[in-house]
């Protein structure tokens, strides 16, 4: 089981985010999100302590934006598109098959905590389409063994 | 001083050119990662290793994403040969014809440009001179798949901040906001206002700090030019950009960009870097005085964040919901002082105008609509890919002469163009001209571009309730029409999907419709009705026939889509 992070890990990822000229609440928010995947309780006050806001304020802007969850997601994320235009090349059914590959019926977590599976509107490769991905890697031209195989390299 | 930057890259270009026999460039963006670049990549790279003659490097794409991954051997003579859908397997048979054997591998070969007086090699298609590529027109994205899209050196050697420098050495900045409203350019980020009237706004306020932001937010599915061109080429949008600051007397620059598109996000980051590095960014630009920064700023997962004045509550990191206009902008955007907000597109347009002169720019493209359009063909569509393309082509040469026709046994049936705040088009109005104004007569937004095909086999029907879906998912929430109304229009269109309409349904749809489009902030509640009015105006016979289905099933029967259960409270 992977420890959860301390205080001083949180201030060390608001204090070494991408250098911009004024930090918010949200450049810290995604800060923490792309160093631990999600947004611990802690974190929140932290940053809240940090940029002087109260913790309601960090709470609604990280409970608006939808990439960020509050508890630890799986070993990875599974993004599996519904856009209209992946919709058009059966991203539906393909949905159902990953239900079934992954033994859940909608988002979150399979049961071994390996994999968390994600529906997304729009994963920029609409030209691949159906697109996932995993881990922000993109994969085009989905079908379910193409994901299955994907997973069994997890 | 530039002089000096035009004859380092120069030098710097030709010794790439030159150093090594072949040149393996393999086109690379989202599209090209989602084909499998990454491991024809690594795949070169292990088969070139210690061969000092072979180098191995990423290229921006071409856009022809059915090709992908599309792999270039470019020759020091100036000769390229392209292999499509490339994998591990094919590489190595290319590499063993090409390195080995000294020849063209015949049987994969996809085709060839030349360029520098080379010699075309006979029987291999010229692939810059046939289609689709022979009916595109390049301006904003003119070196996608020519140069390495994180190399500054490379995007000056073949014209890059030529343009800044004139500007900033032989016109002042009224002369080139003149230009640009001169060249009849307009936004190509969906309302298609005058660009050159929109800085002039800004220009006009004399406020000591002003922002000029870039919206590369992009939600739209269907829709990756904004990314394409970040990936590909990030400076010609940061010339633009940097052409738009000067213009507007500006000194500070925002990129826009969603977290999590890793490609885009990395190549603004180096460009702005090495842009700093030459002192094409930072202060006295060049020994003339100009002052101007640039950052990346990123946003969550909100595709009203796309909005201009969202967008700015982005930035200021708060929840991107829409502000109240007046103020606008242009008197108080970002952090209280005058902005200016383009898309990604429109800026990519300006170096090309102040390098030639807006005259060159509007003697391109439609009447109305000067200059082209970038659009993205994806769907039921043999050749997907972004395309650059002049205003007032009709649809029908597109699909058909670029996108090489349906991509199933079935014919094309529909178009969903502009987002799915959109519309949808059918085929009877095919022959109309891609541009602002005609597609807007036709009931269609071209807005950003995305164009996804539909054939014969599509439900339309069920095509809506995506759409609507998509837009309920993805309501800010701020203002209730559109939070409540796409989530009432959704039920309806779940229960009409599933046979079990009531009398007054499109009534109640067309009341909510009306409401949303009255009592909402942006565009988001405005244009909900689009997707739903434009496409029962093509396809009534469609949702007459849903709409006359009875089987009246228990509500727990009801198959509503797999969605996303995340809310936004």
């Amino acid at each position: 089981m992977k420890k959860h992070p301390t205080k001083e890990d949180i201030l060390e990822a608001i204090e070494n985010q991408p250098k911009i000229s004024k930090i918010t609440v949200l450049s810290c928010l995604l800060a923490v999100n792309s160093k631990y995947h999600y947004i611990p309780k802690i974190a929140v006050e932290e940053i809240a302590n940090y940029t002087g806001k109260t913790t309601n304020d960090v709470w609604g802007v990280a409970s608006f934006y939808t990439n960020f969850r509050f508890t630890p997601p799986g070993k990875a994320t599974l993004d599996v598109c519904w856009g209209p235009s992946c919709h058009l090349q059966g991203s539906q059914d393909l949905l159902k098959n990953v239900h079934d590959l992954l033994g859940i019926d909608h988002e979150g977590e399979t049961a071994d905590g390996k994999i968390t599976l994600r529906y997304s509107t729009c994963l920029g490769a609409c030209s691949q389409g159906p697109v996932f991905a995993i881990d922000h890697k993109l994969y085009g031209k989905a079908n379910i063994k193409k994901i299955e195989k994907e997973i069994s390299e997890i | 001083m530039f002089e000096q930057i035009l004859n380092n890259a120069n030098q710097k270009w030709n010794e790439l050119n030159s150093s090594s026999n072949i040149w393996i460039r393999i086109g690379y963006g989202a599209s090209g990662q989602a084909a499998g670049a990454d491991d024809v990549f690594n795949e070169f790279n292990k088969l070139a290793n210690n061969n000092k003659n072979i180098s191995v490097s990423f290229v921006g794409s071409m856009g022809l994403s059915y090709a992908e991954p599309l792999v270039d051997f470019t020759y020091a003579n100036g000769l390229r040969i392209f292999y499509n859908n490339v994998d591990k397997e094919k590489a190595k048979l290319i590499y063993d014809s090409h390195v080995n054997n000294n020849q063209i591998n015949n049987d994969l070969v996809f085709g060839q440009i030349v360029t520098n007086n080379s010699q075309p090699i006979s029987g291999v298609p010229q692939i810059d001179k046939e289609k689709p590529l022979s009916l595109t027109k390049r301006i904003a994205t003119e070196n996608c798949g020519n140069i390495s899209p994180t190399d500054i050196n490379q995007y000056i050697a073949n014209g890059g901040y030529e343009a800044l420098n004139r500007a900033l050495n032989d016109l002042d900045p009224e002369k080139t906001l003149n230009m640009v409203k001169d060249s009849g350019l307009r936004g190509r980020g969906g309302a298609a206002f005058s660009t050159g009237v929109k800085w002039s706004f800004l220009a006009n306020n004399s406020s000591d700090k002003k922002y000029v932001l870039v919206n590369c937010e992009e939600g739209d599915p269907g829709a990756f030019n904004d990314k394409g061109i970040l990936e590909n080429d990030p400076h010609m949008l940061l010339e633009g950009l940097i052409l738009c600051g000067y213009a507007t007397g500006s000194s500070n620059g925002h990129i826009f960009i969603r977290d999590g598109h890793e490609i885009p996000i990395e190549n603004s980051r180096k460009a702005i870097q090495q842009a700093y590095d030459l002192n094409l960014l930072g202060n006295n630009i060049l020994g003339t005085g100009f002052n101007f920064d640039v950052e990346v700023s990123l946003t969550g997962d909100s595709y009203v964040a796309g909005e201009e004045t969202a967008l700015m509550e982005a930035i200021e990191g708060k929840r991107s919901m829409p502000r109240f206009k007046p103020p606008f902008p242009a008197v108080s955007g970002l952090w209280g002082k005058p902005s200016n907000i383009n898309n990604v597109k429109t800026l990519s347009y300006v170096p090309f105008i102040v390098k030639n002169g807006s005259e060159s720019y509007k003697n391109i493209g439609s009447e109305t609509s000067s200059g082209t359009a970038i659009v993205c063909l994806s769907g039921h569509i043999k050749r997907p890919g972004m395309y650059e393309i002049e205003m007032g082509m009709t649809i029908n040469d597109l699909l058909l002469n670029i996108g090489g026709g349906s991509s199933t046994d079935k014919e094309i049936k529909l178009l969903q163009t502009g987002g799915p705040l959109g519309g949808v088009l059918g085929s009877s109005e095919f022959d109309v001209k891609i541009d602002f104004d005609d597609m807007a007569k036709a009931g269609a937004i071209l807005g950003s571009g995305g164009i996804i095909v539909g054939d014969e086999s599509t439900d339309v029907v069920d095509l809506v309730r995506n759409l609507v879906a998509f837009n309920q998912f993805e309501s800010c929430g701020k203002c209730f029409p559109c939070r409540l109304g796409n989530t009432h229009m959704l039920d309806i269109l779940n229960r009409i999907c599933n046979s079990r309409p009531n009398d007054n349904d499109m009534e109640v749809i067309k009341k909510i419709g009306n409401s949303m489009k009255t009592g909402s902030l942006c565009g988001h509640g405005q244009l909900g009705y689009n997707p739903i009015s434009s496409a029962v105006k093509y396809f009534k016979d469609e949702f007459d026939n849903a709409l006359n289905a009875n089987h009246p099933i228990d509500d727990k029967q009801i198959d509503t889509m797999i969605l996303p259960t995340r809310t936004r409270p």
